[in-house]
Protein backbone atom coordinates (compact mmCIF):
# COMPACT_ATOMS: atom_id res chain seq x y z
CA UNK A 1 0.00 0.00 0.00
CA UNK A 2 1.99 2.99 -0.78
CA UNK A 3 0.38 7.30 -0.21
CA UNK A 4 -1.75 6.88 -2.78
CA UNK A 5 -3.62 4.47 -2.19
CA UNK A 6 -4.40 5.64 1.26
CA UNK A 7 -5.63 8.22 -0.69
CA UNK A 8 -7.82 6.70 -3.03
CA UNK A 9 -9.36 4.58 -0.07
CA UNK A 10 -10.01 8.53 1.57
CA UNK A 11 -11.83 9.31 -1.74
CA UNK A 12 -14.37 6.14 -1.53
CA UNK A 13 -17.19 7.60 0.38
CA UNK A 14 -17.16 10.83 -1.92
CA UNK A 15 -17.20 8.11 -5.18
CA UNK A 16 -19.72 6.30 -3.75
CA UNK A 17 -22.30 9.16 -2.99
CA UNK A 18 -21.73 10.67 -6.63
CA UNK A 19 -22.79 6.92 -8.22
CA UNK A 20 -25.56 7.25 -6.10
CA UNK A 21 -26.65 10.32 -6.96
CA UNK A 22 -26.44 9.68 -10.83
CA UNK A 23 -27.91 6.55 -10.71
CA UNK A 24 -30.79 7.13 -8.64
CA UNK A 25 -31.38 10.74 -10.81
CA UNK A 26 -31.74 8.00 -13.60
CA UNK A 27 -34.03 5.51 -11.73
CA UNK A 28 -36.52 7.95 -10.38
CA UNK A 29 -37.24 9.24 -13.99
CA UNK A 30 -37.18 5.24 -15.48
CA UNK A 31 -40.00 4.98 -12.77
CA UNK A 32 -42.21 8.28 -14.09
CA UNK A 33 -40.77 10.31 -11.10
CA UNK A 34 -40.27 13.45 -12.56
CA UNK A 35 -36.38 14.89 -12.45
CA UNK A 36 -35.71 18.07 -13.72
CA UNK A 37 -31.35 17.14 -13.61
CA UNK A 38 -32.20 13.80 -15.10
CA UNK A 39 -34.69 15.51 -18.26
CA UNK A 40 -31.91 18.22 -18.46
CA UNK A 41 -28.87 15.42 -19.05
CA UNK A 42 -30.86 13.58 -21.52
CA UNK A 43 -31.66 16.67 -23.42
CA UNK A 44 -28.12 17.93 -23.64
CA UNK A 45 -26.96 14.43 -24.39
CA UNK A 46 -29.37 14.27 -27.20
CA UNK A 47 -28.56 17.85 -28.61
CA UNK A 48 -24.79 17.25 -28.14
CA UNK A 49 -25.13 13.27 -29.95
CA UNK A 50 -26.41 15.14 -33.02
CA UNK A 51 -22.97 17.06 -34.07
CA UNK A 52 -20.74 14.07 -32.56
CA UNK A 53 -20.65 10.32 -31.48
CA UNK A 54 -20.01 9.89 -27.64
CA UNK A 55 -18.20 7.36 -26.30
CA UNK A 56 -19.29 6.68 -22.90
CA UNK A 57 -15.43 6.88 -21.65
CA UNK A 58 -15.79 10.69 -23.10
CA UNK A 59 -18.09 11.70 -20.62
CA UNK A 60 -17.74 12.64 -17.13
CA UNK A 61 -21.20 13.46 -15.58
CA UNK A 62 -21.60 15.01 -11.84
CA UNK A 63 -24.70 15.60 -10.13
CA UNK A 64 -25.42 17.05 -6.78
CA UNK A 65 -28.29 17.75 -4.46
CA UNK A 66 -28.47 19.80 -1.47
CA UNK A 67 -31.27 21.65 1.05
CA UNK A 68 -30.97 24.46 -1.54
CA UNK A 69 -29.49 23.49 -5.08
CA UNK A 70 -28.55 21.20 -7.13
CA UNK A 71 -25.93 20.90 -9.86
CA UNK A 72 -25.34 19.25 -13.15
CA UNK A 73 -21.86 19.67 -14.61
CA UNK A 74 -21.05 17.33 -17.63
CA UNK A 75 -17.78 16.78 -19.32
CA UNK A 76 -17.47 16.07 -22.86
CA UNK A 77 -13.95 14.74 -23.70
CA UNK A 78 -13.84 15.95 -27.92
CA UNK A 79 -11.31 14.01 -29.80
CA UNK A 80 -9.47 16.46 -32.62
CA UNK A 81 -10.55 13.78 -35.16
CA UNK A 82 -14.22 14.20 -34.11
CA UNK A 83 -14.30 17.61 -34.89
CA UNK A 84 -12.85 17.25 -38.24
CA UNK A 85 -15.65 15.06 -38.81
CA UNK A 86 -18.15 17.55 -37.31
CA UNK A 87 -17.13 20.36 -39.01
CA UNK A 88 -17.14 18.84 -42.67
CA UNK B 1 -56.39 1.81 17.85
CA UNK B 2 -52.45 0.70 17.13
CA UNK B 3 -50.38 2.47 14.29
CA UNK B 4 -49.16 -0.33 11.80
CA UNK B 5 -45.31 0.03 11.18
CA UNK B 6 -43.56 -1.65 8.73
CA UNK B 7 -39.93 -2.15 8.91
CA UNK B 8 -38.24 -2.77 5.52
CA UNK B 9 -35.16 -2.40 3.42
CA UNK B 10 -35.82 -3.58 -0.17
CA UNK B 11 -32.21 -5.21 0.41
CA UNK B 12 -31.86 -8.70 2.33
CA UNK B 13 -29.50 -8.68 5.53
CA UNK B 14 -29.19 -4.77 6.46
CA UNK B 15 -31.18 -5.89 9.64
CA UNK B 16 -34.82 -4.98 9.39
CA UNK B 17 -35.48 -8.34 11.76
CA UNK B 18 -33.13 -7.50 14.30
CA UNK B 19 -34.67 -3.64 14.16
CA UNK B 20 -38.19 -5.25 14.43
CA UNK B 21 -37.23 -7.27 17.20
CA UNK B 22 -35.09 -4.27 18.76
CA UNK B 23 -37.91 -1.52 18.42
CA UNK B 24 -40.41 -3.74 18.99
CA UNK B 25 -39.12 -5.06 22.55
CA UNK B 26 -37.97 -1.06 23.51
CA UNK B 27 -41.59 0.10 22.99
CA UNK B 28 -42.86 -2.70 25.40
CA UNK B 29 -40.00 -1.58 27.78
CA UNK B 30 -41.84 1.78 27.19
CA UNK B 31 -44.94 0.81 28.72
CA UNK B 32 -46.96 -0.06 25.25
CA UNK B 33 -48.60 -2.62 24.12
CA UNK B 34 -46.83 -4.09 21.12
CA UNK B 35 -47.26 -6.78 18.44
CA UNK B 36 -44.76 -7.53 15.99
CA UNK B 37 -45.25 -9.76 12.79
CA UNK B 38 -43.11 -11.68 11.01
CA UNK B 39 -44.12 -11.43 6.94
CA UNK B 40 -41.26 -13.37 5.66
CA UNK B 41 -43.37 -16.56 4.66
CA UNK B 42 -40.68 -19.82 3.92
CA UNK B 43 -38.01 -17.90 5.92
CA UNK B 44 -39.19 -17.18 8.97
CA UNK B 45 -36.56 -15.53 11.96
CA UNK B 46 -38.16 -13.34 14.11
CA UNK B 47 -39.58 -16.11 15.85
CA UNK B 48 -35.93 -16.84 16.22
CA UNK B 49 -34.18 -13.93 17.43
CA UNK B 50 -36.68 -13.26 19.72
CA UNK B 51 -36.32 -16.72 21.49
CA UNK B 52 -39.76 -18.01 20.87
CA UNK B 53 -38.84 -20.61 17.88
CA UNK B 54 -39.80 -23.48 20.19
CA UNK B 55 -43.10 -21.76 21.27
CA UNK B 56 -44.39 -21.52 17.47
CA UNK B 57 -48.03 -23.31 16.85
CA UNK B 58 -49.72 -21.44 14.70
CA UNK B 59 -48.85 -18.67 12.55
CA UNK B 60 -50.28 -16.07 10.19
CA UNK B 61 -51.29 -18.33 7.76
CA UNK B 62 -53.20 -20.30 9.91
CA UNK B 63 -54.65 -16.96 10.97
CA UNK B 64 -55.39 -15.92 7.65
CA UNK B 65 -56.86 -19.09 6.46
CA UNK B 66 -59.16 -19.53 9.81
CA UNK B 67 -57.32 -22.62 11.31
CA UNK B 68 -56.29 -20.80 14.11
CA UNK B 69 -57.98 -17.46 15.87
CA UNK B 70 -55.76 -14.60 16.50
CA UNK B 71 -55.02 -14.97 20.16
CA UNK B 72 -54.07 -19.01 19.62
CA UNK B 73 -51.05 -17.73 17.25
CA UNK B 74 -49.96 -14.44 19.00
CA UNK B 75 -47.10 -15.66 21.35
CA UNK B 76 -46.41 -13.42 24.08
CA UNK B 77 -42.88 -11.99 25.24
CA UNK B 78 -41.65 -14.19 28.31
CA UNK B 79 -39.50 -11.39 29.54
CA UNK B 80 -42.48 -8.53 28.59
CA UNK B 81 -45.88 -8.71 29.13
CA UNK B 82 -46.62 -6.22 27.14
CA UNK B 83 -45.10 -7.95 23.44
CA UNK B 84 -46.50 -10.42 21.25
CA UNK B 85 -44.93 -11.76 18.35
CA UNK B 86 -47.10 -13.49 15.28
CA UNK B 87 -44.89 -15.98 13.60
CA UNK B 88 -45.27 -16.46 9.33
CA UNK B 89 -45.69 -19.63 8.10
CA UNK B 90 -42.49 -21.86 7.59
CA UNK B 91 -43.86 -24.43 5.26
CA UNK B 92 -46.60 -23.41 3.46
CA UNK B 93 -47.00 -21.62 -0.32
CA UNK B 94 -46.31 -17.65 0.11
CA UNK B 95 -49.92 -17.48 -2.38
CA UNK B 96 -51.65 -18.45 0.83
CA UNK B 97 -51.09 -15.07 2.32
CA UNK B 98 -54.23 -12.98 0.53
CA UNK B 99 -54.75 -9.01 0.70
CA UNK B 100 -57.83 -9.92 2.12
CA UNK B 101 -56.92 -11.67 4.69
CA UNK B 102 -53.88 -9.47 5.44
CA UNK B 103 -56.31 -6.60 6.32
CA UNK B 104 -58.34 -8.58 8.32
CA UNK B 105 -55.51 -9.71 10.73
CA UNK B 106 -54.63 -5.99 10.87
CA UNK B 107 -57.98 -5.21 11.45
CA UNK B 108 -58.79 -7.40 14.38
CA UNK B 109 -55.02 -6.46 15.86
CA UNK B 110 -54.90 -2.83 15.66
CA UNK B 111 -57.92 -2.65 18.78
CA UNK B 112 -56.00 -4.97 20.51
CA UNK B 113 -52.66 -3.19 20.42
CA UNK B 114 -50.82 0.28 20.87
CA UNK B 115 -48.48 -0.67 18.13
CA UNK B 116 -47.98 -3.46 15.36
CA UNK B 117 -44.69 -3.62 13.54
CA UNK B 118 -44.68 -5.68 10.43
CA UNK B 119 -41.16 -7.29 9.30
CA UNK B 120 -41.05 -7.29 5.82
CA UNK B 121 -38.85 -9.71 4.04
CA UNK B 122 -36.49 -8.46 1.68
CA UNK B 123 -37.26 -8.05 -2.26
CA UNK B 124 -39.83 -5.65 -3.77
CA UNK B 125 -42.53 -9.20 -4.29
CA UNK B 126 -45.84 -9.72 -3.06
CA UNK B 127 -44.53 -10.41 0.28
CA UNK B 128 -42.96 -7.02 0.77
CA UNK B 129 -45.58 -5.25 -0.86
CA UNK B 130 -48.64 -6.88 1.42
CA UNK B 131 -46.13 -6.12 4.77
CA UNK B 132 -45.90 -2.70 3.65
CA UNK B 133 -50.14 -2.31 2.73
CA UNK B 134 -51.81 -1.41 5.13
CA UNK B 135 -48.75 0.33 7.36
CA UNK B 136 -49.41 4.02 8.35
CA UNK B 137 -45.84 4.64 8.77
CA UNK B 138 -42.34 3.09 7.45
CA UNK B 139 -38.96 2.27 8.68
CA UNK B 140 -36.81 2.23 6.05
CA UNK B 141 -33.36 -0.04 7.17
CA UNK B 142 -30.72 1.31 5.43
CA UNK B 143 -27.07 0.44 5.87
CA UNK B 144 -24.36 3.17 4.31
CA UNK B 145 -23.60 1.23 1.41
CA UNK B 146 -24.36 1.65 -2.14
CA UNK B 147 -26.36 -1.38 -2.69
CA UNK B 148 -28.64 -1.07 0.00
CA UNK B 149 -28.92 3.12 -0.55
CA UNK B 150 -30.14 2.23 -4.05
CA UNK B 151 -32.80 -0.30 -2.67
CA UNK B 152 -34.13 2.06 0.37
CA UNK B 153 -34.63 4.30 -2.82
CA UNK B 154 -36.67 2.07 -4.90
CA UNK B 155 -38.80 0.77 -1.72
CA UNK B 156 -39.43 4.54 -1.11
CA UNK B 157 -41.09 5.05 -4.41
CA UNK B 158 -42.78 1.58 -3.69
CA UNK B 159 -43.82 2.63 -0.37
CA UNK B 160 -45.17 5.96 -2.01
CA UNK B 161 -47.04 3.98 -4.82
CA UNK B 162 -48.44 0.76 -3.74
CA UNK B 163 -49.50 1.17 -0.12
CA UNK B 164 -53.15 1.51 0.82
CA UNK B 165 -52.65 5.41 2.59
CA UNK B 166 -50.50 6.33 -1.28
CA UNK B 167 -53.44 5.07 -2.78
CA UNK B 168 -55.99 6.70 -0.66
CA UNK B 169 -53.79 9.95 -1.61
CA UNK B 170 -52.16 10.26 2.04
CA UNK B 171 -48.48 10.28 3.17
CA UNK B 172 -47.46 7.62 4.68
CA UNK B 173 -45.00 8.32 6.97
CA UNK B 174 -40.92 7.36 6.64
CA UNK B 175 -38.29 7.10 8.35
CA UNK B 176 -34.77 6.06 7.95
CA UNK B 177 -32.74 4.19 10.45
CA UNK B 178 -29.39 3.77 9.69
CA UNK B 179 -27.83 0.74 10.85
CA UNK B 180 -23.96 -1.09 11.03
CA UNK B 181 -22.31 2.42 11.11
CA UNK B 182 -19.20 2.82 11.59
CA UNK B 183 -18.42 6.78 12.81
CA UNK B 184 -14.92 6.15 12.68
CA UNK B 185 -15.40 5.05 8.84
CA UNK B 186 -17.42 7.55 7.82
CA UNK B 187 -15.22 10.20 9.52
CA UNK B 188 -12.03 8.67 7.69
CA UNK B 189 -14.28 9.06 4.14
CA UNK B 190 -14.29 5.15 3.69
CA UNK B 191 -18.02 5.24 4.08
CA UNK B 192 -20.99 7.09 3.49
CA UNK B 193 -22.27 9.82 5.98
CA UNK B 194 -25.16 10.09 7.66
CA UNK B 195 -25.78 13.24 5.72
CA UNK B 196 -25.09 11.39 2.32
CA UNK B 197 -27.55 8.92 3.45
CA UNK B 198 -30.08 11.12 4.22
CA UNK B 199 -29.26 13.99 1.51
CA UNK B 200 -29.51 11.14 -1.45
CA UNK B 201 -32.92 8.96 0.21
CA UNK B 202 -34.44 12.98 1.41
CA UNK B 203 -36.41 10.94 4.08
CA UNK B 204 -36.13 11.83 7.83
CA UNK B 205 -33.62 9.80 10.03
CA UNK B 206 -35.25 7.81 13.04
CA UNK B 207 -31.93 7.00 14.45
CA UNK B 208 -28.66 5.67 14.10
CA UNK B 209 -27.36 2.14 14.67
CA UNK B 210 -23.54 1.91 15.51
CA UNK B 211 -22.20 -1.78 14.26
CA UNK B 212 -21.61 -3.70 17.31
CA UNK B 213 -21.23 -7.12 18.54
CA UNK B 214 -23.76 -6.86 20.83
CA UNK B 215 -26.64 -7.70 17.81
CA UNK B 216 -24.61 -10.88 17.00
CA UNK B 217 -24.98 -11.32 20.70
CA UNK B 218 -28.14 -10.51 21.57
CA UNK B 219 -29.60 -12.68 18.29
CA UNK B 220 -26.96 -15.81 19.16
CA UNK B 221 -29.21 -16.04 22.68
CA UNK B 222 -32.38 -14.66 20.87
CA UNK B 223 -33.12 -11.91 22.88
CA UNK B 224 -33.65 -8.40 21.28
CA UNK B 225 -30.78 -6.59 21.68
CA UNK B 226 -32.56 -3.78 24.14
CA UNK B 227 -33.35 -6.33 26.85
CA UNK B 228 -30.12 -8.65 26.33
CA UNK B 229 -27.76 -5.50 26.84
CA UNK B 230 -29.85 -2.21 27.42
CA UNK B 231 -26.60 -0.48 28.18
CA UNK B 232 -24.69 -1.19 24.67
CA UNK B 233 -24.98 1.52 22.18
CA UNK B 234 -27.38 -0.56 20.00
CA UNK B 235 -29.83 -0.93 22.71
CA UNK B 236 -29.21 2.53 23.28
CA UNK B 237 -29.68 3.49 19.73
CA UNK B 238 -32.99 1.44 19.13
CA UNK B 239 -34.16 2.86 22.26
CA UNK B 240 -33.89 6.28 21.21
CA UNK B 241 -35.16 5.50 17.96
CA UNK B 242 -38.32 3.74 19.34
CA UNK B 243 -39.02 7.20 21.50
CA UNK B 244 -38.84 9.23 18.37
CA UNK B 245 -41.60 6.81 16.66
CA UNK B 246 -44.05 7.72 19.19
CA UNK B 247 -43.48 11.49 18.81
CA UNK B 248 -40.66 11.94 21.34
CA UNK B 249 -37.84 14.53 20.52
CA UNK B 250 -34.88 13.17 21.43
CA UNK B 251 -31.66 14.52 20.50
CA UNK B 252 -29.88 12.60 17.69
CA UNK B 253 -27.09 10.82 19.25
CA UNK B 254 -24.24 8.24 17.74
CA UNK B 255 -23.51 6.10 20.52
CA UNK B 256 -20.44 4.20 20.43
CA UNK B 257 -18.55 1.95 22.90
CA UNK B 258 -15.77 4.71 23.66
CA UNK B 259 -18.62 7.39 24.58
CA UNK B 260 -20.31 4.99 26.53
CA UNK B 261 -16.96 3.77 28.99
CA UNK B 262 -15.82 8.02 29.34
CA UNK B 263 -20.00 7.93 30.52
CA UNK B 264 -18.76 5.60 32.98
CA UNK B 265 -16.07 6.97 34.12
CA UNK B 266 -17.54 10.02 34.66
CA UNK B 267 -20.58 8.33 36.10
CA UNK B 268 -18.32 6.71 38.75
CA UNK B 269 -16.41 10.16 39.52
CA UNK B 270 -19.78 11.66 39.90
Amino acid sequence: MNLFSLWRRRGSAPVARERLQILLSYERSARGESNLLSILRGDILAAVSKHLTIDQDNIVMRMDRDATLSTLEIEIVIPHAEMKLAAS
Amino acid sequence: MAKVVVITSGKGGVGKTTSTAALGAALAQAGKKVAVIDFDVGLRNLDLVMGAERRVVFDLINVVQGVAKLPQALIRDKRLETLWLLPASQTKDKDALTEAGVAGVIKEMRGKFDWILCDSPAGIERGAQLAMRFADAAVIVTNPEVSSVRDSDRIIGLLDSKTQKAEKGERIEKHILITRYDPNRALRGEMLSIDDVLEILSTPLLGIVPESEEVLRASNVGSPVTLSNPASPPARAYADAASRLTGENVPMAIHSERRRFFGKLFGRAA
